[in-house]
């Protein structure tokens, strides 16, 4: 499947099916930091993503304050 | 996962709440917590005008559109800060969000009241990015409510903010910034208009995918400045500890505003004055924007020797663009 990483600008190859809840720890992101996107819809943590998907990881951290 | 309400598939579950909800019954989850917080904390009325920030970003935009749905009568305010094609961008959407909804948008830019944009406000002043934007979001913003005769600003503060800027307080134990933490800013002066953070009990992963469900034409990308700001690191502490032990930003603030704000509130004392300059509040003679606003007319002046040719800037190569900002927002200002 392909993966893209909005906050780092690139995407990623990933084979397999997997639960989201799996693919965000390999890839060491916290759930609570990024929506999960498919097409239109937003996916839950348990919902399956397999090989010919595109998943987008779209960052909702913001703002700044030093 | 189902979705609670209607046992349909979800779009998103809350770990906190031990919950999911499907896209529709998501944002009804997220409009009802949003006008619970305004009721609760009694923040707007209906029929008073309301001045709502908006920096084209998820929170403020996803705040307009509840209020503007739920009948408030509010107006936007898009505070140009000049941060090159980021500004740009997230001014078009602000613009369009507005135009779709036929809803007014009022535009300041921080150049011409500061005297340069923000990145060159950085170079003159040496101040952290962040701190000179947000004096002057700030002061722009009570500004513009005053002359447009708004009684109050929303902004789109969530839960992720306000628990990082409680933490960083903690952590300096700064007692002046405990006491002034909260989502109601009372309007202590006749000059100073009360700011309110309806989505202060949302979390950003909650209203992020309130602006996605919503069709929200928001922008992702960060402020160039944002990167390595304290408070983004303090966001993914937090987080980490959220991943663990799910509710503990929503705890640690909501336990902060309950049982230990009034102690700090307490020993405040703080008198605000009309600036002798500008005649916004202060605590001092002139306010913190004036003084700002001299540092860069100071800077821009410096960068300009008497009886140089203007045309051959003597200031080093790594200079000149922003010298030829400053000279340029200078002359926007003295006009």
């Amino acid at each position: 499947m392909k993966v893209i990483l909005r906050n780092q600008g690139r995407e990623i190859e990933i084979h397999g099916r997997r639960r989201v809840r799996e693919l965000l720890a390999e890839l060491s992101v916290l759930p609570e930091t990024v929506l999960v996107i498919r097409g239109r819809d937003l996916l839950t943590i348990d919902e399956v993503v397999t090989e010919e998907d595109v998943v987008e990881l779209r960052p909702v951290i913001s703002g700044g304050r030093r | 996962m189902k979705c609670r309400k209607c046992g349909g598939r979800a779009a998103l579950e809350l770990r906190r709440h031990n919950t999911a909800f499907c896209g529709p019954d998501y944002v009804d989850f997220f409009r009802h917590h949003v006008l619970e917080t305004v009721r609760r904390w009694h923040m707007l009325s209906r029929d008073e005008p309301t001045l709502v920030a908006v920096s084209g970003g998820k929170d403020s935009l996803a705040l307009w559109d509840v209020l503007h749905d739920a009948g408030f009568r509010t107006t936007g305010l898009y505070l140009d800060l000049g941060i090159f094609d980021y500004s740009r961008a997230s001014k078009a959407r602000c613009q369009a969000f507005a135009e779709e909804r036929g809803l007014e948008l009022r535009v300041v830019a921080v150049a011409e009241a500061a005297g340069a944009p923000i990145p060159a406000v950085r170079e003159a002043t040496r101040r952290p990015t962040c701190s000179a934007c947000g004096l002057s979001k700030r002061y722009l913003m009570n500004r513009a409510a005053l002359e447009g005769g708004f009684s109050v600003v929303a902004t789109g503060h969530n839960l992720d903010d306000e628990a990082a800027t409680l933490f960083g307080s903690t952590l300096r134990w700064d007692e002046s910034a405990l006491a002034r933490q909260t989502p109601v800013l009372e309007a202590t002066h006749p000059k100073l208009v009360r700011r309110v953070k309806p989505l202060f009990r949302m979390s950003e992963r909650e209203t992020a995918a309130y602006a996605f469900l919503r069709g929200i034409d928001y922008i992702v990308e960060e402020c160039p400045f944002a990167r390595g700001a304290t408070s983004i690191a303090h966001k993914e502490l937090l987080n980490r500890l959220e991943d663990t032990s799910p509710g503990s930003k929503a705890m640690f603030l909501q336990g902060f505003l309950e049982r230990a704000r009034p102690r700090f509130r307490a020993g405040e004392t703080v008198t605000l004055v009309e600036c002798v300059r500008c005649g916004q509040t202060t605590t001092g003679e002139i306010c913190a924007f004036c003084k700002l606003r001299d540092q860069v007319q100071r800077a821009a002046r410096s960068a300009r020797p008497v009886g140089a040719d203007p045309a051959e800037p003597a200031d080093p190569p790594g200079t000149r663009g922003l010298i030829a900002d400053l000279h340029a927002a200078s002359e926007i200002h003295a006009s």
